[in-house]
């Protein structure tokens, strides 16, 4: 096991170094679908220089990264690139433990021998890092790639059953990005069963851990902010970071569904629409953990899939980080209906993101509604693909459940 | 009846106090052109600022510019409008410089609580003032320089937090906005040399600037008694060439098409210098005055022919045959943006220093508007292809949506050189309400200001002295060896990318679908409830068993 993994990540590393050191560094770092306004390279460097300059970095509107970013790129601004490889190695270190998750069942037909099971980890490890969407974030020095990897480390803690850690590093994920807040409860459910108490309201050991649990995330999260508080002198972080996301004031395309729609929207109903579409990110926590209480794995999947496709500026990283789960569910293979079609819409768009972007902004023959259109197919395609791994999930556990061919009456 | 109407103007000079003067200065310029500034000055011993109680009783000085100072408590205001772009290298430096567009600069008095309160009425009651459209003056194109504009007057204010500078290089400057400015006048246009100020040539020119300067001056050398400037300029470039005239000849008729008849009645002085610099026995000057003067403005000594009106004349005419050398422009700036592409650009600003042994340092300005984003740690400054780093740097990032970019350095310009500062921005897409009307015309970015004091190859005079032409005592001279120059730079157009306007409904619809193709599904998968069938039997079994239970037998599986 430790030979072909150790061969994957020299190949992952010599790639993105051979790309580090080529001229498409440049080209990559600047593309809309790899950098967000939240986590672009540019951005950080140019926080640096404000602070240099003696101004806040948060007086102007161009950086938009929390104060412990700041102060772990001031002292590592150089070795940026060793970081960001090192954030992808941290990576895969979790999807060992996704073996413990696996039930053991006789139905040999449906479930994967032992002997695939133990290829498992590899091909996660295979898919975030070989995936060219964690390549192009990874030469453009997203900070995208270091929001992957302390979410990749809160789940790698969950599966080992620390609480205190999972708690820190989740508390870590949320200061950086509002939006790892949904995974509370995944995190909550997995512990719960795995101390064996029964999701139950009206039992008091239920109440005792949840509490236990929400006071060891809201301390870390209370000293992480106090901290950076602290660091910077000020409180105007806050409405940086986090007023930005929700309020999204900047309309830079990117492949989020956000940009053209506020663009276009009559100011009259500006607020309204933004409270709906950041409440649509939270709003599916609580009837997916009533839905799937048993499978938290699989609900920290649906979890980061949600955000990564409804938060306020996605970009391929944030696709990449949950398109490595699927191979833990590569029982659900040969159920998977239109997989075909549906990674062949993922593929072209990927593929005409840059070509519609180029036809608009540089060569003036397209205009905005090519790149929206795109946008509209790609983040289609994303539902589907998800959509279609749950549904396959759901047919699985009642094959499993029944042994008898199935007649699903669907739409 | 000439020292009739001389008594009675001492006797109501001494009255009240106030003063007025006008000259007009022609140049003839090495490219052909002709240039001719007027200043009109009216100076009044009074006091806006004083508490309790108002100036009611205006005779020279405009009634409505009076109360605007005393209303907002303005201590310094200057206001230009301009029709076209100075070219420094052809013509020189103007007497005063003033960027393409309107630009407005005013100094608050200390006692002022909310400054931003009083800016934002002031350009409303000037806008109505000047019949321009200086109430597009918000907080998004307002800034607030710490060190280029110092005030011209009276006054050591170094909080800069009381000054405040917008510039709106897209106002356009026409009949409209000269009619009100000429109101302003003690005379009007009906007498002295206002009457030479019609439309209908003055627009038709390379360059047509007019400004409002006010500002609180020392009448003496001690500064012992103070007194309220008013400076009214309207500086022109005539283009003789496409003008028709074949020849180097010019007139006053034929600039202006109309001649001078008297002196304002309420001037104390009212003159005509013509620069007769440059070769002056090839000039013929018509008709011919033995008067003659010299002056030294923008470090060099000049001579020039004085008409003075109060004794009247006929109109004049000069036909100068050949021009020697002008005097090179020792600062002179330009700015482009580069790139291509509806993304990212760069802003090059190339100063020249054109002294052949010294160096000096200018100050240099740039007011960028929010929606194009610097990033101050591309800023690089190359001096004869070398770094040369600033040594003050003041920057203020954007808010979005609510200041603008300010960056000020002082750089040291080496002798004879060429220095280029270049910045790298990303252009914005905004809300659709956003862009202007014609939003593929572009986007404005106003001038940059260079700001220097340029040492001289001729002595300045410092003293004081009442009888200085206009021209010449507008900027505080404060040592010999130095003049103060300032230079506008070209407004740059810059494109951004514009989203779809006919689209608003279109795109809330297909949003919304997508994100209701992902409710739809997750409502399904969550409520649906899955149960196993049993699939139905063929078709031949379904009859066979209709047909046995109809004769009460078993049926089959």
């Amino acid at each position: 096991m430790a030979a072909p993994l150790t061969l994957l990540l020299i190949v992952a590393v010599t790639i993105r170094a051979v790309l580090f050191r080529s001229s498409l560094a440049e080209l990559i770092s600047a593309r809309v679908e790899v950098v967000s306004p939240l986590n672009a390279w540019k951005r950080v460097v140019e926080g640096l220089a404000l602070l240099d300059l003696g101004v806040s970095p948060y007086s102007g509107d161009v950086f938009h990264e929390t104060p412990l970013m700041i102060y772990l790129f001031h002292f590592t601004v150089d070795y940026a690139e060793i970081v960001f490889i090192v954030s992808a190695y941290f990576f895969r270190k979790q999807k060992y433990a996704l073996e413990s998750d696996r039930y053991s069942a006789d139905c040999l037909e449906l479930l994967r021998s032992p002997k695939e099971m133990f290829y498992i980890p590899l091909k996660v490890a295979m898919f975030y890092l070989l995936n060219p969407f964690t390549i192009l974030s990874c030469v453009a020095k997203s900070t995208c790639g270091l929001n992957n990897a302390i979410i990749a480390l809160f789940i790698f803690c969950t599966l080992k059953g620390s609480a205190l850690l999972s708690g820190i590093l989740l508390a870590l994920a949320t200061y950086q990005s509002i939006y790892p807040l949904t995974l509370f409860a995944p995190a909550l459910l997995f512990f719960l069963q795995r101390l064996y108490i029964p999701v139950n309201l009206r039992r008091s050991s239920f109440w005792f851990f949840t509490l236990q649990y929400a006071f060891m995330y809201v301390g870390s999260l209370v000293v992480i902010t106090g901290l950076s508080f602290f660091l910077l002198g000020s409180w105007d972080f806050i409405p940086s970071v986090y007023g930005f996301i929700f309020s999204v004031p900047d309309l830079t395309p990117n492949i989020g569904l956000f940009w053209y729609f506020f663009a276009e929207m009559f100011e009259h109903f500006r607020l309204f629409f933004s409270c709906v579409f950041q409440f649509n990110v939270f709003f599916y926590t609580i009837p997916l953990s009533i839905k799937l209480k048993e499978h938290p794995v699989f609900l920290i999947f649906m979890q980061i899939a949600i955000i990564s496709i409804f938060k306020s500026y996605p970009t391929v990283g944030d696709v990449a980080l949950y398109m490595a789960f699927l191979p833990a569910w590569s029982h659900l293979y040969r159920f998977l209906r239109n997989i075909f079609l549906v990674s062949c819409v993922l593929l072209a768009c990927s593929a005409l993101f840059p070509v519609l972007w180029h036809l608009w902004i540089y060569a003036g023959s397209a205009n905005s509604n090519f790149y929206y259109a795109i946008t509209l197919l790609f983040n289609f395609g994303q539902v589907k693909v998800f959509t279609t791994t749950w549904l396959t999930n759901c047919e699985w556990k009642n094959r499993w459940r029944n042994k008898v061919s199935l007649f699903i009456n669907l739409y | 009846m000439l020292i009739l109407s001389s008594l009675l103007l001492f006797i109501l000079l001494a009255a009240a106090r106030d003063e007025f003067q006008e000259e007009l200065v022609i140049r003839p310029l090495h490219s052909g052109d002709i240039y001719a500034s007027f200043q009109f000055r009216t100076l009044w011993d009074t006091d806006f600022l004083q508490e309790g109680q108002k100036v009611s009783h205006y005779r020279l000085f405009p009634k409505s510019l009076g109360q605007v100072l005393s209303k907002f408590s303005v201590r310094e205001l200057h206001i230009s409008f301009t029709q076209g772009f100075w070219r420094t290298m052809q013509w020189g430096q103007p007497f005063i410089p003033s960027p393409p567009g309107a630009e407005l600069w005013v100094w608050f008095h200390d006692t002022v609580s909310d400054v931003d309160g009083n800016w934002k009425e002031l350009t409303n009651v000037l806008s109505g003032i000047f019949c321009a459209s200086l109430n597009f003056i918000d907080l998004t194109n307002t800034v607030q320089p710490s060190a280029s504009f110092k005030p011209l007057g009276l006054g050591n204010a170094t909080d800069h937090r009381f000054l405040r500078y917008a510039t709106l290089p897209r106002e356009i400057v026409c009949t409209e906005n000269l009619t009100p400015w000429k109101k302003l006048l003690p005379c009007g246009s009906k007498a002295g040399l206002a009457v030479l100020m019609k439309s209908e040539k003055l627009f038709h020119s390379s360059f047509h600037s007019q400004a409002v300067h006010i500002r609180p001056i020392c009448q003496d050398e001690q500064c012992s008694s103070k007194a309220w400037e008013l400076r009214q300029t309207l500086n022109v470039v005539f283009d003789l060439h496409t003008s028709g005239q074949g020849k180097k000849e010019w007139s006053l008729f034929k600039m202006f098409s109309r001649t001078l008849t008297e002196a304002c009645p309420l001037a104390s002085s009212s003159k005509v210098y013509v620069d007769i610099t440059d070769n002056p026995e090839l000039f013929e000057l018509s008709p011919a005055t033995p008067l003659l003067g010299q002056a030294v403005v923008l470090g060099d000594r000049r001579t020039y022919s004085v008409y003075d009106l109060i004794m009247p004349t006929s109109s004049m005419v000069l036909s100068p045959c050949a021009l020697g050398d002008m005097l090179r422009p020792l600062l002179h700036a330009e700015r482009y943006v580069a790139g291509f592409g509806l993304q990212t650009g760069e802003i090059h600003t190339v100063i020249y220093n054109n002294h052949p042994y010294r160096a000096f340092p200018v100050l240099l300005m740039d007011s960028v508007p929010w929606y194009l984003q610097l990033y101050i740690h591309t800023l690089t400054v190359t001096s004869k292809s070398r770094d040369n780093k600033p040594s003050y740097i003041h920057y203020q990032p954007a808010k979005d949506r609510h200041r603008p970019h300010l960056l000020e350095m002082l750089i040291q310009l080496p002798p004879h050189s060429m220095t280029e500062v270049t910045v790298q921005f990303e252009r914005a897409l905004l809300k659709w309400t956003e862009y202007t009307p014609d939003p593929n015309h572009g986007f404005y970015v106003g001038s940059s200001v260079v700001s220097a004091l340029v040492p001289s190859m001729v002595a300045m005079r410092t003293n004081f002295t009442q009888d200085q032409p206009l021209f010449s005592s507008f900027v505080p001279v404060k040592e010999e060896s130095s003049y103060f120059v300032r230079v506008y730079t070209e407004p740059l157009l810059v494109n951004l990318p514009t989203p779809d306007f006919s689209m608003p409904y279109n795109v809330i619809c297909l949003t919304c679908t997508v994100v209701a193709v992902g409710y739809g599904s997750f409502y399904n998968l969550l409520t649906r409830t899955f149960q196993v069938d049993e699939p139905s039997p063929p078709l031949s079994k379904r009859l066979a068993n209709l047909i046995r239970r109809m004769r009460g037998v078993p049926l089959l599986t």
